[in-house]
């Protein structure tokens, strides 16, 4: 019997120095990204894992330092480009503070409405992809069939579904439009059911339950000391969200509330992530509510939107102005100093360093990646536990590479 | 308001920057502030120091962002040529600070934060991946997003947008050798 040959003392010492090792990624269905981890396995207990990252470096900071103010939000774009308005709401956020300038009420409302479309996006994709990791496939179809009519909201808004670049220096590339308001009428229509539908698929899910529930934990103390922000710090009990304690734009006269739990296993991400998706939603329906009239660029005399066709041919002032921006060597002035400024983004802080040199380009940008500091922790919350979960402790921290390596 | 309170202080760095002078004294670091940064610029010996006590004594427990910034060539620029940036939050009171700590060639280098946050190991990585600021301490100071075998800095200065060719020299493997 086997049971007699594991008792041989010599036997059983090598098996248990039969650790193997296993490559996973970077092409791997369950990372949905170009990640690799290099796992190292007892039986089928992970004891370490190593990532290896940096399959799609693609050197946005650099290409920040050769870009314009503008141009750079087409590749701020692509880093989260699960959530693309929420990058370009935080790179003007920052430039903005840059250049001291304050917006117009109109186009705080809307940047506060895209961001949040945009944190419903998101957490749509990273809750239904961590059930289709885990095998509950049909939540994902139910979610992934709401973002599309998210896409439709991008589409009518700037004429591109995936990377909108909406937001300019001092205001927006269009106004919203009556067509636009329809669509987004629309996915708070459709959200409640898609929510409710999610709902009865996962919640009591008994296969998927099993495989979140007190997996990958980590611990309040823990999330601080690696600088976790966003919802996998509020689900091990971090309760800070800078729409709250560091507000920008119109948040603070919005009425939401920020989930948090306390255990911080995968469970408590998923949920906090299903919360804030309605939490997302009601924001949406107040700041649609709320929406003023009046101009969404800072007035042309400010110097930094480029003034509409309207007024460049009608007008000297708009003539001269759009001149000024659109020639090379010209353009607004920038302060020769350097800030930090971060938002809320739906995976975290999504920070930049902006150095300027007075020029028309930043000296260097630097982004604070959500993803980056959330997947330094994974090999923590793995340790101890199954290879099986290395897909569910992945898709709870939604990783994405091009945010990741950037 | 109860009378205990205390005055809504015009500046939300008082508190701290009081106990920086009591605790380290005179002469530690040097203060800017531009909008709503307040920027603590430390020499490098006395860099570890700064942040304990940040941490320890003023409550910064959140090390939020880790970067550096290559000078080389910037307008009016007197000081070292390389800068690292910790921005510190202390999560209780919303505060936020930066701290800077300037460095030079030749082998610039650090003390590690890693000690004190071990959120900085990888953001450490980083910079030293693409800066080439070596930390001191550091326990895994490997390059993150370039491959090992890379020679260069990419993100300083001097080095070329478009590379210096790497990408056209890469060895390419056919489907059999791999």
């Amino acid at each position: 019997m086997s049971t007699e040959i594991l008792d041989e003392p010599e036997l059983e010492t090598q098996a248990r120095q039969a650790t193997w090792t296993l490559n996973f990624g970077p092409q791997h269905p369950a990372t949905h990204t170009t990640l690799r981890l290099i796992l190292e396995l007892d039986g089928e207990r992970v004891l370490k894992a190593t990532p290896d990252i940096g399959y799609l470096h693609s050197g946005f900071e650099k290409l920040g330092e050769h870009l314009s103010f503008n141009q750079y939000v087409t590749i701020a774009d692509r880093k989260n480009y699960i959530s693309p308005p929420m990058n370009e709401v935080a790179w003007h956020h920052a430039v903005e503070k840059l250049l001291g300038i304050e917006l117009t009420p109109r186009c705080q409302y809307i940047r506060v409405i895209i961001s949040e479309l945009a944190r419903i996006s998101d957490h749509l994709l990273c809750t239904g992809a961590a059930a289709l990791d885990l095998g509950a496939f049909t939540a994902f179809l139910y979610a992934f069939n709401l973002r599309e009519l998210i896409y439709d909201v991008y589409e009518e808004m700037s004429g591109y579904r995936f990377h909108p670049g909406y937001t300019r220096v001092g205001g927006l590339l269009y106004d919203f439009n009556d067509r636009v308001l329809s669509r987004i009428h629309s996915v708070l229509a459709s959200f409640p059911r898609v929510y409710s539908d999610m709902e009865k698929l996962l919640f009591r899910n008994r296969i998927f339950l099993d495989r979140v529930r007190g997996i990958g934990v980590l611990s309040k103390a823990d999330a601080i000391a690696c600088s976790c922000s966003g919802p996998i710090a509020r689900a091990s009990g971090v309760t800070y969200d800078l729409r709250k304690d560091e507000p920008y734009l119109v948040y603070p006269e919005l009425d939401f509330t920020v989930p948090y739990s306390e255990e911080g296993d995968c469970w408590a991400r998923f949920m906090v992530r299903m919360e804030e998706m309605r939490q997302s939603h009601r924001i949406i329906r107040q700041a649609v509510e709320a929406l003023p009239d009046g101009p969404v660029n800072v007035p042309i005399a400010e110097k930094f939107p480029l003034p509409d066709k309207l007024t460049t041919y009608n007008s000297m002032e708009g003539l001269i102005q759009h001149f000024e921006l659109i020639m090379p060597n010209r353009g607004f002035e920038t302060p020769r100093d350097e800030l930090y400024a971060a938002v809320e983004a739906p995976n975290g802080e999504l920070g930049y360093y902006l150095v300027a040199d007075g020029s028309q380009t930043a000296w260097r940008v630097r982004t604070r990646p959500p993803s980056f500091i959330h997947f330094a922790v994974f090999p923590r919350m793995i340790q101890g536990h199954l290879l099986a979960d290395v897909v569910a402790v992945l898709g709870s921290l939604n990783i994405i590479a091009a945010e990741l390596d950037r | 308001m109860s009378f205990l309170e205390e005055e809504p202080s015009a500046d939300p760095h008082a508190r701290t920057l009081a106990t920086l002078a009591r605790v380290l004294g005179e002469g530690v670091f040097t203060i800017s502030r531009f909008r709503d940064n307040l920027r603590l610029f430390v020499p490098p010996a006395r860099l570890t120091e700064l942040l304990s006590v940040l941490r320890d004594r003023c409550g910064f427990n959140m090390l939020a962002e880790l970067g550096g910034t290559d000078y080389l060539g910037y307008p009016g620029r007197t000081r070292a040529r390389f800068e690292v940036h910790y921005v510190l939050r202390n999560l209780a009171t919303s505060e936020r600070l930066v701290v800077k700590a300037g460095v030079d060639d030749p082998d610039p280098s650090l003390p590690s934060a890693v000690p004190l946050w071990p959120g900085a190991d990888w953001m450490e990585r980083e910079v030293f991946d693409l800066f080439g600021i070596r930390f001191l301490g550091h326990p895994d100071l490997r390059r993150i997003l370039m491959p090992e075998e890379f020679a260069a800095y990419p993100l300083r200065k001097d080095y070329p947008l478009r590379g210096r060719g790497e990408r056209h020299n890469f060895p390419r493997l056919s489907r059999g050798e791999s």
